[in-house]
């Protein structure tokens, strides 16, 4: 399956792409690759656990068949830290208590993440006033609405907010 | 931006680490029989220390990496993973179970099913009496007959080398049935008649008076029927087990809230020793009352057995709807009446709701009007209807969460018929004792608790006229509710701690981790009962091969481990004492003439009096002291009523456009004993109102009625709060710590989640004059 673009790199390590066709890049991860950072909470595409960043882009990866990513570059939650170094955003988790049982939280950091890039881009959402502007903001109902694709059974939503908004201040007009 | 906010970090954790957590005087041991003494416990005595302080949860990096494993991700050499298919029809039989197709299909390792299942022991379920420690709602057979129970029971497994392969032969199965008459609506199983709620054998209804007269002839009255749909816990993590065998021994990575419980009742099931068994749930994914053990915990042994492969079996979304229930459907009826100045002189709190007939399960929704308002007269009671549907089981708060949406709507139905506002009405109808047997509450502050938490929210704002604050298309509104829950600690607590030479001390406790932050509520209590610093102790706890017998239920196990440990400190200490040689500060000195400080013993009278554990051990040879303890029988209930309290508070805006309800502010208001970490503590209540939010405005299981089958089992169709559901929550609290209750804490898993739902729905009715009576509240009800 691999004869254009070779392997998928996760976290900057090529990972051979399966054989099985219907394998997930969810299912790569977790059972071929050794990393189960990220999550399953539905293979439904309805909860965002299973979010990874794709090139930049937050991708549900229990709805991309791994196959499709063929010299494609995936960063995991197990690639966002330096070393030990955590990165500022999983601190920032910690901090203010953005998880519970932790089950969403990888899913909750990785999705922030794309999530901020597109702001920065400007991409509008749901509740973005002026479709046209050149960048968006996190204030009002932003980072909320544009977070509303990871569910958090526990609840830490007051938390993960808290901990979103801070570690991106700053970074948006 | 990142130098900033590391920096930030740095002084935090400096400012962190300066803190006086230690704590400075000297703690002494627990006495015996402190079970029903006032202030036995130090800890509940204004002691300062680790406890109460907002240590940041010692999970945390683990979690925010990635790194802590979870049921499904433990690997073996050889694992073969397994997929379930699920009957179609609510009740009969399997006239044909084909199963060649799957049994033909690439890496198929396995197909299980009734036929050639080994014959296993029936589920034992619950033992209400405590007495076992069964785990599990169900006491059917596992898969050991034609027979269907109903629709979405697992009637085949699957094993194959990948969960693709597994899950495609799966789809292959393919039955037939005989289908039997079945009840598969509420309303047929209420019609087909109900029987009175049972617990221990006993009906748990009350009468006190003749409530019915004295409603009759109250001045003022109110009377209604409330509805409410089934619920399912949908933790974000669905249930998993990963099981290999060694030999005969039987090890399972799960995600349970009893782990002691599922090695029991897994023994039973299979006919082994349940010391053969070791289950290990070191992280949970969520519970709420449903990680407990169903039939995939079965299953998966047995296939591991049957295949001689470790076996893996993770439920789908679809799955975990199918084969785990929830919250039962219910149907109740609340009359109040009072005297024109409010004083309430009748309750009267009867409904019914639908469980199994093979495994009836309570949902005792009637206990919501037990424990709190003064009242001449009450009646109350629960009974059951059956019907053929999925389980039954304990969700997040059994009886109250439903049952207090009623009482509390009720009670604000009646402040508007009196014009009364709804918190004068109920600070009119505190009381100090219980209503019901007259015992004292133990620790009740509750009216501090709405009078601070009316103050904060500025309650006074709001109009007392319903429907009369109009911003554009949008009616605002506020509500309030009340919130309570038991205090509980179950018997069967025990706990180990070793202490090493080097002065650490480790507890071990078989008790579970499931977002509570267990692990680090328990070692600031450990730290400041043995005088350590934090990072000198540690607590484990997951594994049923440690002492104790806790369930993560009814917001009870921190009492229990509380029980626990504070026995098993007093032990150590004991023992130390008996280590302690001529020459040491502490010669000649007794138990209750000592306590822990600095890293050691010290004399209470004299301080200066003192030995490091250290030294101690090192004077008299040893490597380590290891000891352990148990909780005492919960005696502590038999005097005092234990409750906690508080309020809930909300705003809402409804749009007179489309009917959708937005909660625009919320708080919490909250008297619970003492808190012993305001971070988790928070977070836990946050957890509990965002999860009565869902009950409130959103969640429903809709069963199709005509065959039983939930039509919407995924989380794209059951609707949980999402991120923009769920405004800034605020809390307050009373800290006041319970003399009775270890530490001074009550428990709080539970509490806030009580009131959530009535606290909306009168906001609802003040923002539009509707009373909705039956959840959730969805918008084509306000249209
Ligand atoms: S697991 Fe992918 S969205 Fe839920
Ligand atoms: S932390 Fe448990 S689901 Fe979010």
């Amino acid at each position: 399956m691999t004869e254009d673009g070779g392997p998928v790199r996760i976290n900057g390590s090529p990972v051979a792409l399966p054989d099985d066709p219907r394998v997930s890049l969810l299912d790569l991860l977790r059972e071929q690759a050794g990393l189960h950072g990220t999550k399953k909470g539905c293979d439904q595409g309805a909860c965002g656990a299973c979010t990874v960043l794709v090139d930049g882009q937050r991708v549900l990866s229990c709805l991309a068949l791994a196959v499709q990513y063929a010299g494609r570059e995936v960063v995991t939650i197990e690639g966002l830290s330096e070393g030990d170094t955590p990165h500022p955003l999983q601190r920032a988790f910690v901090e203010h208590e953005g998880f519970q049982c932790g089950y969403c939280t990888p899913g909750q950091i990785c999705s922030a993440l794309g999530m901020m890039a597109e702001v920065e881009r400007g991409v509008p959402s749901y509740v973005t006033a002026d479709l046209g502007a050149a960048t968006a903001g996190l204030d009002g109902d932003e980072l909320r609405e544009r977070m509303s694709g990871n569910l958090c059974r526990c609840g830490a939503y007051n938390g993960i907010a808290d901990a979103v908004a801070e570690t991106f201040a700053g970074r948006t007009r | 931006m990142s130098d900033a906010h590391d920096a930030k970090l740095v002084e935090e954790g400096a400012a962190l680490a300066r803190r006086p957590g230690r704590t400075t005087t000297p703690v002494p041991a627990v006495p015996e029989n402190w079970a029903g003494v006032a202030h036995a416990d130090p800890l509940s005595r204004g002691h300062r220390g680790y406890v109460g302080t907002p240590l940041a949860r010692l999970d945390g990096p683990v979690k925010v990496r990635g790194r802590a494993p979870f049921a499904a991700e433990y690997g073996y050499d050889d694992l073969a993973y397994a997929a379930l298919a699920y009957s179609t029809i609510p009740k009969g039989r399997m006239t044909g179970l084909d199963t060649a197709a799957a049994e033909a299909s690439p890496g198929v390792v396995l197909v299980l099913t009734h036929r050639n299942a080994p014959r296993l022991n029936p589920q034992p379920g619950y033992d209400m009496s405590l007495r076992d420690p069964g785990i599990g709602f169900e006491r059917l057979p596992v898969m050991q007959d034609d027979r269907v129970h109903w629709n979405g029971q697992p009637i085949a497994l699957v094993l194959a080398e990948t969960q693709e392969q597994a899950d495609h032969a799966a789809s292959l199965i393919h039955a037939t049935y005989a289908a039997e008459p079945a009840v598969t609506s509420f309303a047929a199983a209420l019609a087909a008649g109900t029987r009175p709620l049972e617990i221990f054998g006993r009906r748990i209804r009350v009468e006190l008076g003749d409530a019915e007269q004295a409603l009759a002839a109250s001045a003022v009255s109110v009377d209604e029927t409330y509805r409410t749909p089934p619920h399912h816990h949908n933790t974000i993590e669905p249930h998993a087990v990963t099981v290999a065998w060694h030999g005969d021994e039987l090890r399972v990575h799960d995600s349970t809230q009893g782990v002691l419980h599922t090695a029991w009742t897994l023994g039973q099931i299979l006919g082994i020793d349940p010391a053969r068994i070791r289950v290990t749930s070191p992280f949970v994914g969520g519970g709420f009352g449903v990680k407990v053990l169903w039939q995939h915990h079965v299953l998966a042994a047995v296939a591991s057995r049957t295949a001689g492969r470790p076996v893996r079996l993770a439920l789908s979304r679809e799955g975990v709807f199918r084969m785990t229930g929830g919250r039962p459907p219910a149907e109740q009826r609340v009359a109040v009446g009072a005297d024109e100045d409010g004083r309430i002189r009748a309750i009267v709190h009867t409904g019914a709701y639908a469980t199994t007939r093979h495994s009836p399960w309570p949902e005792p929704l009637s206990m919501a009007s037990q424990n709190h308002y003064a009242s001449d007269a009450f009646v109350l009671d629960t009974s059951m209807a059956y019907a053929d549907l999925v389980q039954n089981c304990s969700m997040r708060t059994p009886g109250s969460t439903i049952g207090f949406f009623a009482l509390e709507s009720a009670v604000d139905e009646l402040a508007g018929k009196l014009g009364m506002d709804p918190i004068e009405l109920r600070l009119r109808n505190e009381t100090a004792t219980n209503p019901i047997g007259g015992k004292p509450f133990s620790s009740r502050h509750a009216a501090e608790a709405w009078r601070a938490g009316a103050e904060r929210f500025g309650w006074s704002r709001r109009s007392p006229v319903p429907g009369s604050v109009r911003d554009g298309e949008w009616l605002a509104g506020m509500g309030c509710a009340m919130v309570s829950h038991h205090y509980q600690r179950r018997p069967g607590g025990a706990a180990r701690i070793r202490l090493t030479a080097d002065g650490r001390a480790r507890a071990e406790v078989a008790a579970h981790e499931m977002g509570m932050g267990t692990a680090t509520v328990q070692s600031q209590i450990l730290a400041d009962r043995l005088g350590l610093d934090i990072d000198r102790v540690s607590v484990g706890y997951g594994d049923s091969a440690m002492p104790g017998r806790f369930l993560a239920v009814g917001s009870s196990q921190s009492a229990g481990i509380g029980g626990a440990l504070l026995a098993a400190t007093r032990n150590l200490m004991d023992e130390l004492l008996k280590l302690v040689r001529d020459g040491s500060p502490l010669a000649g000195l007794t138990l209750a003439e000592v306590g822990a400080v600095n890293g050691g013993l010290a004399a209470l009278d004299d301080p200066s009096r003192h030995e490091s554990y250290e030294s101690v051990l090192a004077r008299a040879g040893r490597a380590e002291l290891v000891v352990e303890g148990s909780g005492e029988p919960p005696a502590e209930m038999a005097n005092v009523s234990m409750f906690s309290f508080g309020a809930i508070f909300c705003e809402v805006r409804v749009s007179s456009v489309t009917g959708e309800t937005r909660v625009s502010r919320i708080l919490g208001s909250i008297d619970c004993g003492r808190v012993l970490n305001p971070r988790t503590a928070a977070s836990q209540f946050r957890g509990g109102i965002v999860m009565g939010l869902g009950a409130a405005l959103t969640e429903e299981t809709v069963f199709d009625d005509r065959n039983g089958r939930i039509v919407n089992a995924s989380l794209g169709d059951y609707h949980v709060p999402a991120h923009l559901d769920v405004p800034p929550i605020d809390l307050i609290w009373t800290d006041i710590p319970d003399p009775y209750a270890p530490a001074g804490a009550r428990g709080i898993g539970e509490l806030s989640s009580t009131g959530v739902a009535p606290a909306v729905a009168n906001a609802i009715h003040n923002a539009t004059g509707r009373r909705i009576r039956d959840l959730p509240i969805t918008p084509e009800k306000l249209l």
